[in-house]
């Protein structure tokens, strides 16, 4: 006689309240930061709110705080429903929220003072990294522990994807944070020159690749059938798409350190293989929005699918161009300029922003025991201010960006320079103000969000169902 | 018999080859059907969670 497993929904609750929390914080500094280039008097001649330290903060807490507290709470749901076992170990699980919690507060306190490794992606200090460790470690114990007590035959395919991020994240931090600490606060690489760049960007490449992208085709596997209420367009296609993402992805860090002190043969490399993830990366979009074939008509009346098939075009549109622009003339266009910002906002606003929203709006209820959002409209709202504010944003980051590839390459017939830096600068204020805008158009997307979540998750006080639930 | 590091990159570029080809007849085999039938439907055919909300903690 089995007993019906319970999950464990508290630790899965806990994560999801702190995405929303994360999100507001992270996208709050980065709209300031935004701000700042547009003013570059908003640093008020401080060193904490200088540019250069607030600017890892802000990617730490969208990346990491908001990112990655939405992938603790998806997996750790996908994981006990689609294996019907409660998580492997309560106490680890636990361990896992306090831990990462405690990870991103000591990033808030030491990103602003200064202390930083300098790599990007991975500038906490020692020994926060090995609290990572530590926790990553557990996660890995949770997540593949509940997979051995599975009560089911198949590993749903979301679970490989998630395992294959939760497995690559601790090599890829692992490895490239491995240091010699000279005080607690300062450490420096093992590696040296191109050696340590080409690390770092194996590392800085697979964050995206494996953090930003293989766990939430993780949450994307699992939330659009559900949403859509139809299994996944290709189950097979699925499987493919699965092991050529990983295997391809791997190589591709190279493509950061084009035109560099790197051996010219890895620069090709890295540009081939990102070339070739062209494939199963849009392999997997064409996956999840064919899912929708028949039940298109859902996307008109619910808000919540939006999110996750917008998403997926976002996806589509940010793996096409990551390719282009790892082609190296192509990149040498785009390097160094606002191009390559515009790129990765094209990724991280529009697919794991949207995914993540998506599918915390179709968790959150279910989590509180409710059948719905709290308002529908809000959602609506949310899903229009979002889109146009990420539109603003690449947009206006795209043109800048040519714009000042162009300008930086510009020879006068005698070789010397068309332009100062300065004149660059000048011509790209107008489209920082417009990416401001985007940016805060999007965190406006998010306080409703806030708001939304808030009045879904508090008891409401009324005996009957909550009034403000919406029918018209 | 002396093997060239380039033979055996190209022994390698055809291994991962077949194992992609090996993978994708495996995916898509018709003997496989039902299997991942089964598999794509799990997200729908999930227990719902029995206690109520306030005592998860003890399964």
């Amino acid at each position: 006689m089995e007993q019906t497993p319970i999950y464990n929904e508290k630790v899965v609750r806990q994560f999801a309240i702190m995405t929303v929390v994360w999100g507001v914080v992270g996208m709050l500094v980065g709209v300031f930061i935004a701000a700042q280039l547009y003013w570059p008097a908003l640093n008020f001649d401080l060193p904490w709110l200088h540019f250069g330290r607030l600017r890892p903060l802000h990617t730490n807490a969208v990346i990491f705080a908001f990112g990655g507290s939405a992938l603790f709470a998806t997996s750790y749901y996908v994981v006990q429903r689609t294996c019907k076992a409660r998580l492997f170990s309560d106490k680890l699980a636990a361990f896992t929220f306090w831990g990462w919690q405690l990870v991103i507060v000591l990033a808030v306190i030491t990103l602003p003072l200064g202390i930083t490794q300098s790599k990007e992606y991975a500038e906490l200090e020692w020994p926060i990294d090995i609290l990572i460790t530590a926790v990553w470690v557990s996660y890995a114990i949770v997540f593949f522990g509940t997979i051995v007590k599975r009560k089911v035959k198949h590993i749903y395919v979301a679970n490989w994807f998630f395992g294959a991020y939760i497995l690559t994240i601790a090599l890829l931090h692992i490895v490239n944070n491995l240091s010699i600490p000279v005080s607690l606060t300062k450490s420096y690489p093992v590696y040296a020159g191109a050696v340590d760049a080409m690390v770092q960007w194996w590392y800085g490449h697979n964050a995206v690749g494996f953090f930003l992208t293989t766990s939430f085709l993780g949450m994307m596997y699992y939330f659009v059938p559900k949403q859509a209420g139809r299994p996944i367009y290709s189950y097979r296609l699925s499987i493919v798409h699965f092991w050529a993402l990983i295997s391809v992805y791997m190589w591709a860090g190279p493509h950061h350190l084009h035109y560099t002190a790197l051996p010219d043969w890895a620069q090709s490399l890295g540009m081939v293989f990102s070339l070739i993830l062209l494939a199963p990366s849009w392999g997997g979009m064409i996956n999840g929005i064919m899912t929708l074939s028949g039940a298109w008509h859902k996307l008109r009346t619910d808000p919540v699918l939006k999110f996750l098939i917008v998403s997926l075009s976002f996806y589509g549109m940010s793996t096409f161009e990551g390719p282009m622009m790892s082609i190296k003339t192509v990149n040498a266009l785009s390097h160094y300029t606002d191009w390559t910002i515009g790129h990765v906002h094209s990724g991280a606003l529009g697919w794991v922003g949207f995914i993540t929203i998506g599918s915390l709006y179709a968790l959150i209820p279910r989590l509180w025991g409710k059948t719905s959002m709290y308002s529908t409209k809000l959602i609506e709202a949310h899903f229009w201010i979002a889109t146009i504010g990420v539109v603003l944003y690449i947009a206006s980051m795209w043109i800048a960006g040519v714009m000042q590839g162009l300008m930086w390459r510009a020879v006068n017939d005698d070789g010397t320079l068309t332009y100062t830096f300065v004149e660059s600068l000048a011509a790209t204020y107008p489209y920082y103000a417009v990416r401001l805008l985007g940016g805060l158009m999007y965190l406006s997307g998010m306080l409703i969000m806030a708001y939304n979540v808030w009045k879904t998750v508090m008891p409401s006080k009324a005996v009957e169902p909550a009034p403000a639930t919406q029918t018209a | 018999m002396d093997i060239d590091i380039n033979t055996v990159r190209g022994l390698i570029t055809a291994l991962m080859m077949f194992a992609f080809i090996g993978m994708v007849f495996w995916a898509y085999s018709s003997k496989r059907r039902s299997a991942f039938q089964e598999a794509a439907s799990l997200p729908f055919d999930e227990q719902d969670q029995q206690a109520s909300s306030t005592k998860g903690d003890k399964a």
